[in-house]
């Protein structure tokens, strides 16, 4: 069998991106809530809201140290799988991502430090602007990378010279057609991610009657969050959907699974896309709906896969899929927030065995669909690498063989599934050992530690009860 | 135009990559020492002597490898798919060392297999880096920007002979460090292991600078008509090991690492002269390398920010971690 090495590149970028992904999308809404907590307890003095912080600050430090981890490895892919595409773009792509670089490493030289291990050594006030600080760094560093990516969904201000992007105007560039609905989106991602996991692990302790007093005040915080979030994002999302309309419309046909450009476009709840006989084999829908929503007429026109030569398609089977894997889980996550309004108005919401285990279980949930999202605006762009300027196959790395592709693409799988389950499987010990304070934590730092991880002194193999070492 | 930003660009880089070399060579020279180490005990103090300031020495590759991309897209484009099988093998090294510094010292039960992964992936990444520095000397099949060789033309015995010395060179800055961090037993060992690995690195200079003009036509000509001045520079590098040599015989505590540093810059500086201008060799300057000027400058701005900030943190903190590490302090 001849191995590709445009699949085989693909799937590794792919794998090395969504492993990433999940780190950052999850520290870019804890550092926010991390923040507030800090402010809470500046404010009221009430030690709930500083046990709190001290917890989720242990978590997110082992987070950010993932993160950090493998964001190093995607620095490298651009240029050993996509070198043509990095020469290209680099003029533009060069300059963004380093400035993520850089702004990443200003946030963590100046600010991560004081917020991990300052407690206790600067005033209040200082730590506080230090977590601030963290989490608007967050933001700055997201900022940069989903530039960079909407650049290359609808790029803009450049022009071509001998191959070469070469920039004309850096404003058009930075804050391309796409950039805000990516932007904004991403964010409410990030918080509803921060939001279902702090309510998710607060439930888990309720269960167990574990500091009841803390993690009911932070799983009513998180409701309320996620009450107003989780609607919010699906008209963001829908808005998000109209622009993706405008600049790639074969993208939305894929995520309608919607083949001929006509009216009356009917919303398919289930359908199996076939791209070879380009249409779908069964389809269950609701009439008209897709038209209504995209283009607010009942009777509007949506335009079709075939507008597009077969081999200017996205993979349609993957884009109409993913999609529907975000949307369910986006309607689940409002469903949720919903339930604990109503029992809320019970007063039954602390209490709910059903409800809390519910919450335990929706973990995840913010993690898929963010997967899912992605997986639909990154398939569902192609064949582009750069949108109707460059395709993947025109980026990828002129020498680069099917074996050697192979050969990193199991390498990267065997290392990640080594390095970060172990991490996982660390972080679960943090959260399970919970807000019980270890001894070096009482007694106070001993060695100034800088780096992340330090900051939780959860021991990795030891027996959890009474092991501080 | 009256500002070379290319110039300004490789400083920059330049000063990068030997911060790099400098900084995180000494913390993968312990790893690489690691199994050589007496007892558990000095492995503790080996690994607590450069666990708080690691990851900030690794921020220079990171820094240069983006600053790359943005400053001189060609080597980024060149160096990466060339390099591409070793590109993978020191990340995946420097990944495992990197979580094992985090797990050891959490770990009782598994300890053992932290270390080895720390020494492993300390001596992998090293290699890796030093084929790196083989490759460049050789230089790369480049046709129209773009690289056309093999998956496996970085690796000759030249480039396994450069990956191996600098393998020694790491290991000798880390046990020149040790002396520098230790006491007692833990130090003797350091002063016994230091001239031997001097050796081994003198070895290595040597063989490599009767080979490189031989592989490089380019490198052999630089040095007919400019030995008056490029001779200068190997000759302060050995003279830096003499410093070395003797220091240790002499048992003094700061002078074998300040030594080891000049012998790792004068024959840094040394490899920049035979090459300059060309920063993928055999054809491009780093004028053909360059990315485009709007582009240099718009990212220049914010690492002339951002430099200063990190230097500044770096020093702190060393300031705050200076002094002898213990045999058995805690490290958490």
């Amino acid at each position: 069998m001849e191995l590709d090495p445009l699949l085989l590149s693909r799937l590794q970028f792919a794998f090395v991106v969504s492993f990433h992904a999940i780190f950052p999308v999850f520290t870019i809404g804890l550092a926010s809530y991390i923040a507030l907590l800090h402010g809470l307890f500046y404010k009221t003095e009430n030690p709930a809201w500083d046990r709190l912080a001290l917890f989720w600050t242990k978590v997110f430090a082992v987070v950010f140290g993932m993160g950090v981890v493998s964001g190093i490895v995607m620095s490298f892919q651009f240029g050993t799988n996509w070198s043509n595409f990095a020469y290209a773009t680099s003029n533009f792509l060069g300059p963004v991502l380093s400035y993520e670089v850089v702004t990443a490493f200003f946030l963590e030289a100046a600010f991560l430090g004081v917020l991990l291990f300052g407690r206790n050594k600067v005033p209040e006030g200082v730590h506080l602007f230090a977590a601030i600080m963290v989490a608007v760094g967050t933001f700055i560093s997201s900022f940069w990378i989903l530039s960079a990516n909407s650049w290359m969904q609808t790029p803009a201000g450049f022009e071509l010279i001998d191959g070469r992007f070469h920039i004309t105007s850096w404003m058009e560039a930075l804050f391309n057609p796409s950039f805000w609905y990516r932007f904004v989106h991403m964010g409410m991602a990030s918080f509803l991610t921060g939001g279902f996991v702090v309510a998710g692990v607060s439930a888990w302790f309720l269960l167990r009657k574990r500091d009841v007093e803390a993690n009911k005040k932070a799983l009513s915080m998180c409701l309320w969050l996620l009450l107003i979030l989780a609607p919010a994002q699906a008209v963001v999302g829908d808005f998000h959907g109209l622009n993706t309309l405008e600049h790639q419309p074969m993208k939305v046909a894929a995520m309608e699974g919607n083949w001929e450009t006509q009216t009356n476009v009917p919303l398919l709840l289930f359908a199996i896309p076939d791209q070879d006989a380009q249409a779908n084999r069964f389809e269950i829908g609701i009439p008209n709906l897709a038209s209504l929503i995209l283009t607010h007429r009942a009777d509007g026109e949506v335009p079709g896969l075939n507008a597009a030569p077969a081999e200017e398609q996205p993979p349609v089977m993957i884009v109409f899929w993913a999609f529907r894997v975000m949307v369910g889980l986006g309607l689940l996550m409002i469903a949720v927030a919903l339930t604990g309004l109503f029992l809320r108005r019970k007063g039954r919401v602390y209490e709910n065995p059903l409800f809390l285990k519910t919450l335990t279980f929706m973990i995840i949930s913010p993690f898929l669909a963010v997967l899912g999202g992605w997986v639909v605006t990154e398939s569902g762009r192609a064949p582009w690498l750069v949108y109707g300027v460059m395709t993947h196959a025109e980026g990828l790395t002129p020498s680069l063989t099917g074996g050697m592709a192979l050969f990193t693409l199991i390498g990267y799988i065997a290392v990640y599934s080594v390095v970060f389950l172990t991490g996982i499987y660390y972080l679960t010990r943090v959260v399970r050992n919970g807000m019980k304070e270890t001894q070096t934590e009482v007694e106070g730092e001993v060695g100034r530690p800088k780096r992340p991880f330090s900051a939780a002194h959860t021991p990795f193999d030891d027996d959890l009860e009474g092991a501080n070492a | 135009m009256s500002i070379d930003l290319s110039l300004i660009w490789a400083g920059i880089i330049g000063f990068g990559v030997i911060m790099y070399v400098l900084m995180d060579g000494f913390d993968l020279g312990l790893g690489i020492l690691f199994p050589f180490a007496p007892d558990e005990e000095s492995r503790d103090v080996m690994m607590n002597s450069v666990a708080p300031v690691w990851d900030g020495n690794e921020t220079w590759l990171v820094l240069g490898g983006a600053g790359l991309l943005g400053a001189f897209p060609l080597v980024y484009s060149v160096f990466l798919p060339a390099l591409y099988i070793g590109v993978f093998l020191m990340l995946a090294g420097l990944i495992f060392r990197g979580i094992s510094f985090e797990f050891r010292f959490k770990s009782k039960k598994n300890r053992r297999w932290w270390n080895r992964a720390f020494c492993w992936g300390s001596a992998i990444a090293t290699f890796a880096q030093g084929a790196v520095v083989g490759a460049y000397i050789q230089g790369f099949a480049v046709e129209d920007f773009r690289y056309v060789g093999g998956a496996l033309d970085w690796l000759t015995p030249f480039t396994v002979l450069t990956g191996l010395g600098l393998m020694a060179g790491y290991a000798l800055l880390g046990s020149t460090w040790l002396i520098l961090k230790s006491e007692g037993h833990v130090q003797q060992w350091a002063y016994k292991i230091t001239p031997k690995l001097l050796l081994a690195v003198l070895v290595v200079f040597g063989i490599v600078s009767l080979w490189t003009p031989i592989i490089s036509p380019e490198v052999m000509e630089r040095w007919l008509t400019k030995i008056h001045i490029i001779g200068i520079l190997p000759l302060l590098a050995l003279a830096c090991a003499g410093v070395l040599y003797r220091s240790v015989k002499r048992q003094q505590e700061g002078l074998p690492f300040v030594a080891t540093l000049g012998l790792f810059i004068f024959t840094y500086l040394g490899l920049i002269a035979s090459k300059w201008p060309v920063i993928v060799p055999p054809n491009y300057t780093i004028w053909d390398a360059a990315s485009a000027p709007e582009s240099q400058l718009f990212l220049l701005i914010g690492m002339l920010f951002v430099i200063p900030i990190v230097l500044a943190y770096t020093a702190w903190t060393y300031w705050v971690f200076r002094g002898k590490v213990k045999v058995g302090e805690g490290y958490h």
